[in-house]
């Protein structure tokens, strides 16, 4: 148990905010990219579309599903923070977001860029260990777009972190959207 | 009024009150109960998932790992003997508490998951092609994933067994007249809970043994929800197995108890070799023992078996139907109170049940509310609750669950429902 000052932590004014009003809430047209981040403990799903330009950038991006008040969150200023974003920038990005959500001490050796502050609203999660993976979802399903791996489970274990890909049997990319993975 | 109402409403008065100081007498003996955390005295509605320890199993624990500890059926010297008579002892005692003709029908396990696998493996090992199991929706998945590891078994060993599935209600319940469409004279086994860990709803067990019985098939029921809080009888009951845990019965982990009708239990084979299950081991070959031994391989949780005894011999000194029909009150009075907070739904509405709730709570996550009552000190369960399908039946992802012990009390349920609704306005009101 904690008291109501740690849970004001974690649930501050922006991240309710978010929560119940996300920005990029809704499908992209196709042709893009997507992926579905699973949280195998809660049943969770938050899917990440991404379109990129030809230098390989965000152009577009739009998210769905259902997730708790910080999963939901986390995807609606994840999508604000990286626009016009390449891979390896919000590969860079998603790392500092982990730190912050993991310790203090993390979170200095890989601090999030001044222009993302923004993202500081999550630092309450490290009091709630169960919880840092559902901050960290949408982050996983994002990366996967990227690299069409099309599924990612939020598993944060211990100190290690480990986005593996579910061998799950669902589908969760339409048609359209594999014909535009192709593509790319 | 008149005299008799009077009266009438003076006796139901009398016994509330004695179920309100049985109950203080109950949490008297719980020792977690006695710190605060920030404060406050925790509110524990997570006993479906592991219950608080009785004093008596922890002093028993500590006093069989301090006093008397060796290893048991092994040792020539008297404290190894006095360690086997423990043990032996607290066979007895968990035969007592289930009602079980004998002893010899009661083998320990490391829990009822592996009880049941036991019986899954054991059991399933005489199987043959055409064979059915009967397993039905409302199963916590210990009580389904070892049927499909046995048909996935049996489909390797060529002789393919069909699981069939007894699905649930809207009310999260199981009609007997579902389960007559699935039996046939193919049925080998019906594996059944005896109550949903995830709705409560408590199966009926007698009527099902009949007409499991009727069709030639054997019956095991997953007591891990009932044993904490139905007087059981093995000898009434009619199951061919039954399964329980220490961990949930207010005892200690990493033990359980698999009970088995002597002539059912008697002609399984062994599921795990080693030590003590055996008579004589050859290189090539090896005889075993009789039952229970035969399924006892290796050192067994020793202390924990005894410590496991002696808190059954406890439980069954309680007035276990008052405390029972106590519970039944709390859950009622759950239902009442959280079923009038604005959109909220409550899941499983059995007549018949445990003092488990489930719902859900519009625009409230299960895991955001868990969390915001954490800060209240108070614990509940999100999630599936290990019953998947049982939620996907009911179009559920999850749900937020309160489950009751036998030290809780209508104080905590006011407290539980003013933090649902103080929940509810937190996340729901426009930021």
């Amino acid at each position: 148990m904690f008291d109501n000052e740690t849970l004001q932590a974690l649930y501050r004014d922006t991240l309710l905010h978010h929560s119940r009003s996300p920005c990029n809430f809704g499908d992209l047209q196709p042709p893009c990219l997507e992926a579905q981040g699973h949280n195998p403990l809660c049943g969770d799903r938050i899917k990440v579309q991404i379109r990129l330009d030809d230098s390989g950038k965000i152009s577009a991006i739009g998210f769905g599903g259902s997730g708790c008040a910080i999963s939901m969150a986390s995807a609606s200023l994840m999508t604000q923070a990286v626009a016009q974003m390449d891979y390896s920038h919000a590969g860079r990005l998603a790392e500092a977001f982990r730190a912050l959500c993991h310790s203090a001490e993390r979170a200095e050796a890989t601090p999030l860029p001044s222009v993302h502050q923004d993202l500081e609203v999550f630092a309450g999660v490290r009091a709630f260990p169960m919880r840092v993976k559902c901050a960290t979802l949408p982050w996983h399903a994002l990366l996967a777009a990227f690299t069409g791996d099309k599924h990612a489970t939020s598993e944060e274990t211990g100190t290690e972190e480990t986005g593996t890909e579910e061998t799950g049997t669902e589908e969760t990319g339409t048609e359209k959207s594999d014909g535009a993975l192709a593509n790319v | 009024m008149t005299l008799v109402a009077e009266d009438r409403k003076s006796k139901v008065q009398e016994t509330a009150q004695t179920a309100e100081s049985v109950v203080a007498a109950v949490r008297a003996e719980f020792p977690y109960l006695e710190h605060k955390i920030n404060g406050r005295t925790p509110i524990f509605l997570d006993s479906a998932a592991s219950a608080q320890k009785a004093r008596l199993c922890i002093e028993t624990l500590q006093n069989a790992l301090t006093r008397s500890y060796a290893n048991v059926h092994r040792g020539a010297y008297s404290q190894s003997a006095q360690s086997t008579l423990a043990y032996e002892k607290a066979r007895k005692q968990v035969a007592e508490f289930l009602g079980a003709k004998s002893e010899q029908e009661i083998v320990f396990t490391s829990g009822a998951t592996a009880a049941i696998n036991l019986v899954a493996y054991s059991f399933g090992a005489n199987v043959q092609a055409g064979d059915e199991i009967i397993v039905s929706e409302l199963e916590h998945h210990s009580n389904l994933v070892p049927w499909q590891l046995l048909a996935e078994r049996s489909a390797a060993a060529g002789k393919p067994i069909k699981l069939r599935f007894w699905r649930i209600t809207e009310q999260a319940t199981l009609r007997l007249e579902d389960l007559a469409e699935l039996l046939s004279s193919r049925t080998k086994l019906v594996a059944v809970t005896h109550a949903s860990n995830a709705f409560g709803s408590i199966v009926p067990i007698e009527q099902v043994a009949e007409m499991t019985h009727k069709a030639g098939a054997a019956l095991l029921v997953d007591g891990a929800q009932a044993a904490p809080h139905l007087p059981l009888s093995m000898k009434e009951l009619g199951a061919d197995f039954y399964a329980f845990s220490g961990h949930k019965t207010y005892g200690p982990n990493a033990i359980g108890v698999l009970w088995g009708r002597s002539e059912r239990l008697n002609v399984l084979p062994p599921w795990q070799g080693g030590g003590e299950m055996i008579r004589e081991v050859q290189l090539e070959k090896s005889s075993y023992r009789e039952v229970p031994a035969r399924f006892e391989a290796g050192t067994p949780p020793i202390a924990e078996a005894i410590a496991l005894g002696a808190t059954c011999d406890w439980l069954a000194s309680q007035p276990r139907q008052l405390l029972h029909d106590y519970a039944v009150g709390l859950v009622r009075t759950a239902h009442e109170r959280l079923g009038a907070i604005a959109g909220l739904r409550i899941h499983g509405t059995a007549t018949d049940t445990l003092p488990i709730v489930s719902f859900t709570l519009d625009g409230v996550h299960p895991h955001d509310l868990a969390t915001f009552l954490d800060s209240r000190a108070i614990a509940v369960r999100t999630g599936h609750h290990c019953a998947e399908p049982a939620h996907r039946a009911l179009g559920l992802n999850g749900s937020t669950r309160a489950s009751f012990g036998i030290y809780n009390t209508f104080e905590e349920i006011e407290a539980l429902a003013n933090g649902v609704a103080e929940a509810a306005e937190f996340f729901g009101s426009a930021g």
